[in-house]
């Protein structure tokens, strides 16, 4: 009888309840299978893409330069992830854990096949974050295109990874000071939107605007491949930010669908936001709405609901749109593709709503919840803004240092106005992006 | 024999090709152009930066006919070019001193 018993719990255990029962170090087949699928999602932002996003906004001769970038960036990122950046993100520093992780993990050593982080495989986990590390510094080269000596690329996004990209994500996800304090950031607002944002910003004053800035015509050349392009960002981040829950639950389930109102409602926002302002409503707007919308809804997506969402991709349309107008035609620094005001506005501004709208007492606008030890709104808020504001200072001294030393290494940041004129694709690959 | 240059509004390309083969022109050469006239350019808009575009995209359609043809093909033109509003182009008529078809050698009216 009392083995019967046992028997019968046991195996209604097994039908009902054997995945609850998996231990931590346990893999999860469904987690993994999500995260593998993410990664390759992920990835498939910066390569096509992004790549083919910001390959249509410049002009025709400068074309090959940006996707070359985003496919030396994607090189280069790999190799510095590779090398130590996983390490220093995700590993234990020791006494020095609050600001950066340590070199155990060095050369990827003891991730094995059974090495096992939470439910999925560690080279998934690891291989995951290492294409978040790819598209960050691919998206700061909008702030300096047409202009930049490749070498300087080259040097920028070994060394930008090393000094900005990998202690911000250690501060946000790998156990380091913002992280304990409770910050939420669930898929990068401060690690990618405002890092890439700020150090293009900061890029685009120190480089200098591109020659005839503001006088010539500088329209983009090809707006299907920017549509095109933007097509596959937005599909993408259903990787970047439903993957981001680490496991194929409803947690990444709820991102996803927030991601997705977000996006939708920023790109009509901005539509009805050009409408008014200039009368017709422009392929490029609705994409970059769309854009501005998915990078404010970035940190918010594990934490707040879809009517929260709507309201985010509301202002997330509206706040960039104007971000965007002012930056170039009011304070006229030629950041060229935008990236502060679409990615540093949009990463401040949902890292700061994610506040907001994760509280669980706003009726239909409630969330998630906020981090662990955190009761109100103000007390979250406030912790969202010192994430904010270290991420800005910190990117912004530590970017401006770097190009500092970097034109001293390669003379110069900027090719010739000679050069510039005859177009990046010649002077540095001696190829054509066009043969027709 | 003359050569005929007109310049006109590119979606009107076929009408105009349809006509003339009618009157029994037996080729043409086309070229995308651009250009203004008193049409001037249009405005273009990104993310709020307005540009102006000077030129207009145009077809030019070169012909070279006989005398005995010429007042019709320029009439058909016309007719067949024409929307009536501003940018619908010009007819230019000059005279051709030699024709010389590469194949056979042919000259001027045979080369037609």
């Amino acid at each position: 009888m009392r083995f019967n018993t046992m028997k019968l719990l046991f195996g209604t255990l097994l039908l009902i309840g054997l995945p609850q029962l998996g231990f931590a170090d346990e893999i999860n087949a469904a987690d993994t299978a999500w995260i593998m699928t993410s990664t390759a999602l992920v990835l498939f932002m910066t390569l096509p893409g992004l790549a083919l996003f910001y390959g249509g906004l410049v002009r025709s001769r400068n074309v090959l330069s940006v996707l070359m970038q985003c496919f030396v960036i994607s090189g280069i990122a790999t190799l510095v992830w590779l090398i130590c950046g996983y390490s220093l993100a995700f590993t234990d520093g020791g006494s020095s854990n609050d600001i950066i992780g340590g070199l155990s993990k060095v050369l990827f050593a003891g991730v094995m096949e059974d090495s096992v982080s939470g439910t999925i495989p560690e080279s998934s986990f690891a291989l995951f974050q290492m294409t978040f590390a790819i598209i960050t510094p691919a998206l700061v080269i909008g702030g300096f295109a047409e202009r930049i000596k490749f070498s300087v690329v080259v040097w920028f996004t070994v060394l930008w990874l090393l000094l900005v990209y990998i202690p911000v994500t250690h501060w946000v996800w790998g156990g380091g000071w913002l992280g304990q304090m409770g910050l939420l950031d669930f898929a990068g607002g401060t690690v990618v939107h405002i890092t890439a944002g700020v150090a293009a910003l900061v890029a685009a004053m120190v480089i200098g605007p591109r020659t005839g800035f503001s006088k010539v015509p500088m329209p983009p050349h090809n707006m299907t491949l920017t549509v095109t392009g933007a097509g596959m960002l937005w599909v993408g981040w259903f990787g970047f930010n439903g993957g981001s829950a680490l496991a194929s639950n409803g947690d990444a389930a709820m991102a996803m669908l927030v991601t997705h109102i977000s996006a939708a409602t920023a790109a009509m926002t901005w539509l009805v936001a050009e409408k008014i302002r200039f009368g017709k409503p422009t392929a490029l707007g609705v994409v970059t709405g769309m854009v501005a919308g998915l990078g404010t809804i970035t940190p918010a997506s594990g934490y707040v609901g879809p009517a929260g969402a709507l309201v985010i991709g509301v202002l997330a349309g509206f706040v960039c749109f104007n971000a965007t107008m002012f930056l170039k035609g009011k304070l006229k620094i030629d950041d060229s593709l935008d990236v502060f005001p679409v990615h540093g506005v949009g990463g401040i501004l949902g890292t700061l709503l994610a506040a907001v709208f994760a509280a669980p007492t706003i009726g239909i606008f409630s969330g998630q919840g906020f981090a662990d030890g955190i009761n109100s709104i103000g007390e979250q808020f406030s912790v969202q803004v010192i994430g904010v504001l270290a991420t800005i200072a910190y990117t912004a001294v530590v970017t401006y240092v770097l190009f500092k030393v970097i034109s001293v290494i390669c003379g110069g940041l900027r090719v010739t106005e000679d050069e510039e004129a005859e177009g990046l694709d010649i002077i540095s690959h001696e190829e054509r992006g066009y043969d027709l | 024999m003359k050569m005929i240059t007109a310049i006109i509004k590119p979606f009107r390309l076929e009408d105009v090709r349809n006509a003339l083969a009618e009157l029994g022109v037996s080729g043409m050469t086309v070229t995308e152009v651009k250009g203004f006239g008193r049409q001037k350019g249009h405005t273009e808009l990104y993310r709020g930066a307005e540009y102006t575009v000077d030129f207009q995209p145009k077809v030019k359609i070169e012909v070279a006919v006989g005398i005995d043809l010429l007042d019709q093909v320029i009439e058909s033109i016309t007719e067949s070019a024409r929307t009536g509003k501003v940018g619908d182009g010009k007819i230019f008529v000059q005279n051709i001193e030699t024709v010389v078809r590469i194949r056979t050698g042919e000259m001027d009216a045979d080369a037609l």
